[in-house]
C-alpha cells in the first residue's frame, strides 16, 4: 500500500520539499500574518461605524470574539489530531466529532427535555454535553486509533460513516421529539456568527484555556508523535495515553466551536494544510500558532468579504465547505497516484 | 488483500462457488416473494384514517376511496421506489468494480437535486416530466464526472472510491445549497433531499412506473455489466463494445435516480446495504442476485416506511430519515466486518 504509506510519512520527514514559501522562517511568517489578522479585526469593529455605536460596538465585538474562539479551537484541534494520528488529511470533522456533538445536544434533549435543558443555563448545559462528549469520543476513536497498522482510508471511510450514522440517529431523534421542543433545539444548533450568546462565549473561552494550558505542556512531547507510532515508542512517549489526552483536548475544542457556529466540515482541513505549507518547521510552537492565524484570516476576512461586498450573510460555511471538498478531493488523489 | 479478491470474484468463481452451496433458489425466491406481499397488505393498512378489512368488505365508499387514491398507489411507490434503487445500486457497484458505490455515495442523488433548483429556479412552473429529464441529465453528468475521475484511483483501492465519490458529492450538494439559500429555497430543497413517501396520491406518482421498466432493463443487462467492470480491454476482448454498455449503465442509473428524486426524494445507502446482504447471503453470481436484491430492496423499504408511520403514530417519520439511521448503521457493520477480516 504504497498510497498510504506516503500520505502517512512523519511530518518531519515530509518538511524537505523545496517550495519558495518556505524559504520565509516561521518566526516571520508568525509576525506577518499576526499583522493581517490584526488589520482584518481592525476592519471588521470599524468599517462603516455609524449610528448607534454604543449598541453595534459590543455587538461587532461578540461576533469577532467568536469568529476568533472557532479559529483557535478549530485551528489547534485540528493539527493536534493530525499528529496523534500521523497522517494529514484526518480531521476531527471529518471523522464525525461535530456530528457526535450535535447527537448528544439531541439525545439530552430527547432524554430530559428541552425546557429542563434551558433551565439548567448555558454554563451547566456546556459542562454536562462537553463531559458526555468527551467520554464517548474518547472511548470510540481510541479504539479506531490506537490498534495500529490500519488502513488510512479504511479509517477515513469508517469516520465518514460515523457521521452520517451520528446525522442520521439526530435526525430521526429529531423528529421524534415534540415540535415545541424542537424549536429550541433548532436554535441551539442554528446559531451563527450572526446571534451567538456572550455566556456561552464565556464558558467556552474558559474551557478553551484549561485545555490549551495542557496542550501547551504536551508541545514537546507532540513533536515526537508526530514522528509516529513506533518512533514515538521508542524514544519513550506513552503512546496510548498521549492519544488519550489529545482526544479530550480535540473534543472539549469541538464542543466549543460546534456549540458557537455549528459544523463546518473542512474548515480544519484547509487551515491546517496551508500552515503545513507554509511553515518549513515541524515544531507544534509554530506551526499552532500559524494554523490559528491562517484560522481568523479566513474567517474574518471571508466574513468582511461576503458581508461587505456580495452583502450574503452566512454564506461562509457553505464556501468553506465548497473548496475543502475540492481540497479534500485533490489530497486523496494526490496521496494515491504517487 | 484478501478480501478485495473475494469483493472482486470473478464470475465463474461466483459460479462455481454458487454451485458448491445452492442457496437462493426458486422455491426461496417464491416464500420471499410472498413474504414482501404480506407486508405490502400490512402496508395497506397503516394509517391515520380508519381503514379496516370489515369496512372495506362493507362496501365503506370513503374507505374504498381512501384505500384507492392513496393506500395503493403509497405501497406500490414503495415497492418500486425500493427495488429499483437496489438494483442501480448494484448495477452501480458492477461498473465501478467496487462493493461500496451507489448512487448517494457517488454524487448521482446530489447532481439529480441541483438539476432540480435548476429547473425551478430557471422554469418555476415547470411540469413534473420536465423536472425529471433536467435532473436526469444532471445525475448523468454528475455520475459521468465520478466515472472519469475513477480513472485516476488505482482499482484495487476498494476504499478511495467511495470516498472520492461522497466528497464529490458533498462539492456538489454544497453548490445547490448555495443556490437554494440565494434564492431562499432550502426548504423546498429539503423535501428532495429527504424520502417521504407521504405526499403520493393518485394520479402523482405514476412516472414511478418508469423505474419499473428501467429495472427490467437492467436484470436482463446484469452480466454484461459485470465484463464490463473487468475493464475495457477484458471486456473488448470478450467481443463487447464497452463503451455501450457502460452508457447504459449510466443511462439507467441516472434515470432512476432523477425520477426517485422528483418524485419521493433520496433514500441513501438503500443501494449499498440491500446487494451487499444479498451478496453475503447468497454469494455473487449477478443473474441470480438480481431478483433477490429487487425482492430484499422492496421488502427493506416497505418495512422502513411501516416503522416511519408506526413509531410516532398519528404522526410520520419520513422513510429517508428511518433509512439513512438503520443504513448507516449497517454500513459501518460491514466496514468494520472488512477490517477484522482484513486483520
Amino acid at each position: 500500500m504504497n498510497a498510504v504509506a506516503s500520505t502517512q510519512l512523519p511530518a518531519a520527514l515530509t518538511q524537505h520539499t523545496r517550495r519558495p514559501l518556505k524559504s520565509l522562517a516561521p518566526k516571520t511568517w508568525i509576525i506577518l500574518l499576526s499583522v493581517l489578522a490584526a488589520a482584518l479585526v481592525a476592519t471588521f469593529m470599524l468599517i462603516d461605524l455609524r449610528g448607534n455605536i454604543g449598541y453595534i460596538l459590543p455587538r461587532r465585538a461578540i461576533k469577532v470574539g467568536s469568529m476568533l474562539l472557532v479559529a483557535y479551537a478549530v485551528g489547534v484541534s485540528t493539527v493536534l489530531f493530525q499528529t496523534v494520528t500521523s497522517n494529514r488529511i484526518l480531521t476531527p470533522s471529518i471523522m464525525g466529532f461535530d456530528a457526535l456533538y450535535m447527537l448528544i445536544q439531541t439525545a439530552l434533549t430527547f432524554a430530559i427535555g428541552g425546557q429542563a435543558l434551558l433551565s439548567l443555563g448555558a454554563p451547566a448545559r456546556f459542562v454536562i454535553e462537553v463531559g458526555l462528549m468527551v467520554g464517548f469520543s474518547s472511548l470510540l476513536y481510541r479504539w479506531l486509533f490506537t490498534g495500529g497498522g490500519k488502513s488510512l482510508h479504511l479509517m477515513l471511510l469508517v469516520g465518514i460513516v460515523f457521521g452520517v450514522m451520528f446525522r442520521g440517529i439526530s435526525s430521526l431523534l429529531q423528529r421524534l421529539i415534540d415540535p415545541s421542543e424542537f424549536i429550541i433545539l433548532q436554535d441551539l444548533f442554528f446559531a451563527s456568527f450572526n446571534n451567538v450568546d456572550g455566556l456561552l462565549l464565556l464558558v467556552s473561552v474558559a474551557a478553551v484555556a484549561a485545555v490549551s494550558g495542557l496542550a501547551w505542556r504536551m508541545r514537546h512531547q507532540l513533536d515526537v508523535l508526530s514522528l509516529g507510532r513506533d518512533m514515538a515508542l521508542n524514544l519513550g512517549v506513552d503512546h496510548k495515553r498521549s492519544v488519550t489526552s489529545v482526544l479530550v483536548i480535540c473534543a472539549v475544542l469541538v464542543a466549543v466551536s460546534t456549540a458557537l457556529v455549528g459544523p463546518i466540515t473542512f474548515f480544519g482541513l484547509l487551515v491546517a494544510s496551508l500552515a503545513y505549507q507554509l511553515c518549513s518547521h515541524f515544531r507544534h510552537a509554530y506551526v499552532l500558532p500559524i494554523a490559528v492565524l491562517l484560522g481568523v484570516i479566513a474567517l474574518v476576512g471571508g466574513q468582511l468579504v461576503l458581508e461587505r461586498v456580495f452583502a450574503f450573510d452566512t454564506a461562509l460555511s457553505i464556501v468553506i465547505e465548497f473548496v475543502g471538498g475540492i481540497v479534500f478531493i485533490a489530497l486523496l488523489l494526490k496521496g494515491s497516484v504517487k | 488483500m484478501a478480501s478485495s479478491t473475494i469483493t472482486q470474484m470473478a464470475p465463474a468463481a461466483a459460479e462455481r462457488a454458487a454451485r458448491t452451496r445452492p442457496r437462493g433458489s426458486g422455491g426461496q425466491l417464491i416464500g420471499a416473494g410472498a413474504a414482501i406481499a404480506a407486508l405490502a397488505i400490512v402496508s395497506m393498512f397503516v394509517g391515520v384514517s380508519d381503514v379496516s378489512l370489515p369496512a372495506l368488505l362493507a362496501g365503506d365508499q370513503t374507505a374504498w376511496d381512501i384505500f384507492w387514491i392513496s393506500r395503493v398507489p403509497r405501497t406500490i411507490s414503495v415497492v418500486l421506489a425500493g427495488m429499483a434503487l437496489s438494483v442501480a445500486g448494484l448495477i452501480m457497484q458492477l461498473m465501478a468494480r467496487n462493493k461500496f458505490v451507489e448512487p448517494s455515495t457517488v454524487g448521482t442523488v446530489e447532481s439529480a437535486s441541483l438539476g432540480i433548483l435548476v429547473v425551478t429556479i430557471a422554469v418555476p412552473g415547470a411540469a413534473l416530466l420536465t423536472k425529471m429529464s433536467v435532473a436526469a441529465v444532471f445525475a448523468a453528468l454528475g455520475t459521468g464526472l465520478f466515472l472519469l475521475v475513477l480513472r485516476r484511483i488505482p482499482l484495487r483501492n476498494t476504499l478511495l472510491v467511495p470516498l472520492v465519490g461522497i466528497m464529490l458529492g458533498g462539492v456538489i450538494a454544497s453548490v445547490t445549497t448555495f443556490f437554494a439559500y440565494r434564492f431562499d429555497l432550502l426548504q423546498t430543497l429539503n423535501s428532495w433531499m429527504i424520502g417521504d413517501f407521504s405526499g403520493v396520491l393518485r394520479g402523482r406518482y405514476e412516472l414511478l412506473w418508469i423505474v419499473a421498466v428501467l429495472t427490467v432493463v437492467g436484470y436482463l443487462c446484469a452480466d454484461r455489466f459485470t465484463m464490463a467492470g473487468m475493464g475495457q480491454e477484458f471486456s473488448t476482448n470478450l467481443g463487447m463494445d464497452y463503451n455501450k454498455v457502460m452508457m447504459t449503465g449510466l443511462v439507467i442509473v441516472s434515470l432512476i435516480s432523477a425520477v426517485v428524486v422528483v418524485s419521493i426524494g433520496s433514500i441513501p445507502f438503500l443501494g449499498l446495504i440491500v446487494p451487499n446482504l444479498v451478496s453475503l447471503a447468497f454469494g455473487d453470481n449477478v443473474r441470480r442476485s438480481v431478483p433477490w436484491v429487487a425482492v430484499f430492496g422492496a421488502g427493506f423499504v416497505l418495512a422502513c416506511d411501516i416503522i416511519g408511520r408506526t413509531i410516532r403514530f398519528p404522526y410520520e417519520i419520513p422513510v429517508g430519515v428511518v433509512v439513512s439511521a438503520i443504513g448507516s448503521v449497517l454500513f459501518l457493520c460491514l466496514l468494520l466486518r472488512k477490517r477484522e477480516r482484513r486483520g
